[in-house]
């Protein structure tokens, strides 16, 4: 398949590892990898912090970037993020109504048709679980909010982590419920969502992984973060770097990028 | 012993007994719909009481477990919650005739119907059949829409008792507190507090009180049965109207409400108007979605239907008091309606991470959690962001549990972020504050690939100013609110967008290790491509 790549604004300035490590999974599977790079964020900060009229630019150059998809130009749209694909799934046509442009509310409707979370490009459209990745070592996993409930990945991320060799996957407590990041809410309502994330915290120290997993790096980031200011000794790593490695060539993040929580 | 919760918040620290075991939280509000700070103020002060989040994480765990036990049974759940949204979409939208239809249903049964269009008339209305019957107690049946208006506070201002009869009400009303749950109103009390809260305030209470549930209720049996037998009036809410036969109902778990429904003579009947559904068959389908949602119950204990009066049983005069206190300012919005949709039954809170935190004196509201955030505002009609309900919409992560778990489906996520919108909209004009410049500043650069790229220029420096432990523990304002609690990773050396431009200008194949230098090309990727 030809397949082009939302790389999220967080995941191309902050945590290019997973959009990188996108790239090499897809590419082993046999597939081509496309970057259209006049690609920017997907307006979710926007959306949700309330500045409409300040989201549209940003949903005008998505659309624009990725309208080629309607015309056969790609397979499809891959997004390492379950929050950016909710948003372009619900949030992008939502606002762009709100600001009285129905026209290209329409577009990012049948754009967002095209777009997949990696999970759901790899069990959905490609009917493959098990993606021969190698990886052994004790791994917890958090659904996330919104690869949940707004993008709606169900149990995909994994079923593609329990085929992965070698790997100890434990299930998490209380896995769904929310680390407390919710973007600007992380900002305005600190206190709280600093409570969230103990509870996030003190159940993913009680797995005893080394690694937590998800399909998202902004709530990565966020637990993580409380981890390493604990110094508690657990790594963050986006789903795809664990899918990324086999056997016999173990995917590793340039020295470049930044190790979350370590 | 202190008889009705007042305004004088010194009573409660005149209780000189020993030590009092429990700590009275609120006193009562001026405005119970909203009151004191903004949110985020008045969650860093909940935060910090830790036997209530011990409870109340106890018991919104408990009762989540409950509900997701009794929704999993049932295979028809999602037609159903389409149906009450069917319901409510059309009741909303036929609002005017089926009142009237309610009213004059209400008055062939025998009955009075008052519109109230304010809390405040409402509640004169209410008083003054009271005063007429020359009542000095009135028993009540819990109901959010008395809370709403501040009844009780009213009555207590003119002489009259106004009895909780409900027990979490009523261990809420004998505390001077405020309720912190709309189901489940003494959520954020334990059963040691709720022992000494009656030792301290219940004047018939028992010597050797213990805290066993079953002890606690039989006193508060004993308590409530007195009131029941001397009340003339009494006063309910409703869960909701029939209009088709002018019939409201109520249910709950203890009978209670049933007792003040059928013992005094006369019984007024407050309800908001969005409570109406037009027919039997309606109420069917909520009536299926509202126990299992609320507490997990497959059926409510009690379910009490009443249509007017009827001659030689119960209350030989029947009083509804239809009120309006801002919901018809609610309906006429596209978006916010919704809300008008819920049927109180707490769900939202129950699932909700923040308020499973903060609990529910956070939101300043009797209308807490999820729905208070969006409710609260709307029938304020407060969008300015001066005004501490302005800052309601935005005590939510958008982890979007809500609206999973909303047996109406009530999309409470778009709500708030509508209202969102309109808070920011509510202070454009005015000095920007930091948000509107950084969200104006970011939308340049993240609307355009090529800017983005310029972005990736500072990364380095970043890099640089945080330091060997390639961390920032510590940020400047607003972030500093980030980084008090966690570690933010130095930016990458390199965008993704650079290294992809470096791959293909070098035609390397793809590989992990390609940015970092150490070589390109890896034989696993031969393959690539079509
Ligand atoms: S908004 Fe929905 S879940 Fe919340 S109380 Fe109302 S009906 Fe129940």
């Amino acid at each position: 398949m030809r397949i082009a790549l939302f790389a999220t604004c967080i995941g191309d300035t902050m945590f290019p590892q997973a959009p990188m490590a996108t790239v090499h999974l897809l590419e082993r599977l046999g597939h081509e990898v496309v970057f259209p790079d006049s690609q920017g964020c997907c307006a979710q900060m926007h959306v949700n912090t309330g500045y409409f009229p300040e989201a549209i630019p940003l949903v005008k150059n998505h659309v624009k970037t990725f309208e080629p998809v309607l015309d056969g130009e790609w397979d499809a749209i891959v997004v390492p993020s379950g929050s950016c694909t909710g948003s372009l799934r619900h949030q992008q046509e939502m606002v762009a109504k709100a600001q009285g442009m129905p026209g290209m509310a329409r577009r990012a409707a049948l754009i967002a048709e095209h777009t997949f979370d990696l999970s759901e490009l790899l069990v959905d459209l490609m009917g493959i679980t098990d993606v021969g990745a190698y990886f052994p070592h004790r791994v917890t996993y958090h659904p996330t909010c919104h690869s949940l409930r707004i993008a709606r990945v169900g149990d995909k991320p994994r079923r593609l982590l329990q085929a992965v060799e070698a790997i100890d996957l434990v299930d998490l407590p209380e896995a769904e419920s929310c680390c407390g990041f919710g973007g600007t809410f992380s900002v305005k309502n600190h206190e709280t969502s600093s409570a969230m994330l103990t509870d996030k915290m003190a159940n993913v120290l009680s797995t005893k992984a080394e690694i937590l997993t998800a399909g998202d790096y902004s709530c990565l980031m966020h637990i993580a973060g409380g981890l390493s200011r604990a110094r508690a000794g657990v790594r963050a790593m986006h789903l795809a770097e664990i899918l990324a490695g086999t056997r016999d060539e173990p995917w590793e993040a340039p020295t470049t990028t930044t190790r979350l929580g370590a | 012993m202190t008889t009705m919760a007042t305004n004088d918040t010194t009573t409660s620290s005149t209780i000189t007994e020993g030590p009092r075991g429990w700590a009275p939280s609120v006193p009562t509000p001026e405005d119970p719909l909203k009151w004191g700070d903004n949110f985020p103020t008045a969650a860093a002060r909940t935060l910090r009481n830790t036997q209530m989040r011990r409870n109340l994480g106890h018991a919104t765990r408990t009762i989540r477990d409950k509900r997701a036990m009794r929704v999993a049974e049932m295979p028809d759940w999602e037609q159903l919650r389409l149906a009450g949204s069917a319901i409510k979409n059309r009741a909303m939208s036929h609002l005017p005739e089926l009142l009237e239809q309610m009213e004059a249903n209400v008055i062939a049964r025998g009955g009075h119907v008052h519109w109230a269009s304010t809390g405040e008339e409402a509640c004169r209305i209410a008083h003054s059949i009271a005063a007429l019957k020359g009542a000095t107690e009135v028993v009540k049946v819990k109901s959010m829409v008395s809370q709403e208006i501040g009844l009780n506070e009213y009555f207590a201002e003119r002489g009259i008792n106004a009895w909780e009869t409900d027990l979490a009400e009523m261990i809420v009303q004998l505390s001077e507190d405020m309720p912190s749950h709309i189901v489940v109103p003494a959520i954020h009390r334990n059963r040691s507090e709720v022992r000494a809260i009656f030792k301290a305030r219940m004047e018939d209470a028992p010597e050797d009180l213990s805290d066993e549930p079953p002890v606690l209720t039989a006193a508060a049996r004993a308590h409530l049965r007195k009131k029941f037998l001397s009340a003339k009036v009494a006063i309910s809410g409703a869960n909701m109207m029939i209009a088709e036969s002018g019939t409201l109902v109520v249910v709950e778990s203890e009978g209670n409400g049933r007792m003040c429904l059928t013992v005094p003579e006369t019984l007024v009947s407050i309800v908001g108007i969005e409570k109406i559904v037009p027919t039997y068959q309606d109420f069917e389908v909520i009536a299926q979605l509202l126990p299992r949602s609320a507490t997990g119950e497959r059926m409510n204990p009690y379910t009490s239907l009443w249509t007017g009066v009827t001659p030689g049983d119960g209350p030989q005069e029947f009083h509804l008091i239809l009120l309006d206190n801002g919901r018809s300012k609610v309906l006429a919005d596209p978006i916010g309606r919704q809300a008008l949709h819920c049927i109180r039954c707490g769900s939202c809170m129950n699932v909700c991470p923040v308020y499973e935190h903060v609990g529910g004196h956070a939101y300043q509201s009797v209308y807490p959690g999820p729905i208070g955030a969006i409710l609260t505002p709307q029938l304020r009609g407060a969008f300015d962001h001066h005004d501490p309900a302005a800052s309601l919409p935005f005590a939510s992560s958008l982890c979007n549990a809500c609206f999973d778990a909303c047996p109406m489906r009530i999309n409470i996520p778009d709500v708030l972020v509508e209202l969102r919108h309109r808070a920011v909209e509510a202070q454009r004009g005015g000095i920007p504050s930091f948000w509107d410049v950084a969200m104006k500043a970011a939308s340049v650069p993240m609307s355009k690939g090529s800017r983005m790229g310029m972005a990736g220029k500072v990364l380095p420096l970043a890099r640089v100013m945080a330091g060997p432990g390639q961390r920032f523990v510590n940020l400047p304002w607003p972030a500093t609110a980030w980084s008090a609690t966690r570690d933010v990773p130095a930016p990458p050396g390199q965008t993704f967008r650079a290294w992809m431009a470096e791959r293909d200008k070098t035609g390397s194949a793809p590989s992990g290790r390609g940015a970092s230098g150490r070589g390109g090309a890896c034989g696993c990727c031969g393959q690539g491509g079509k």
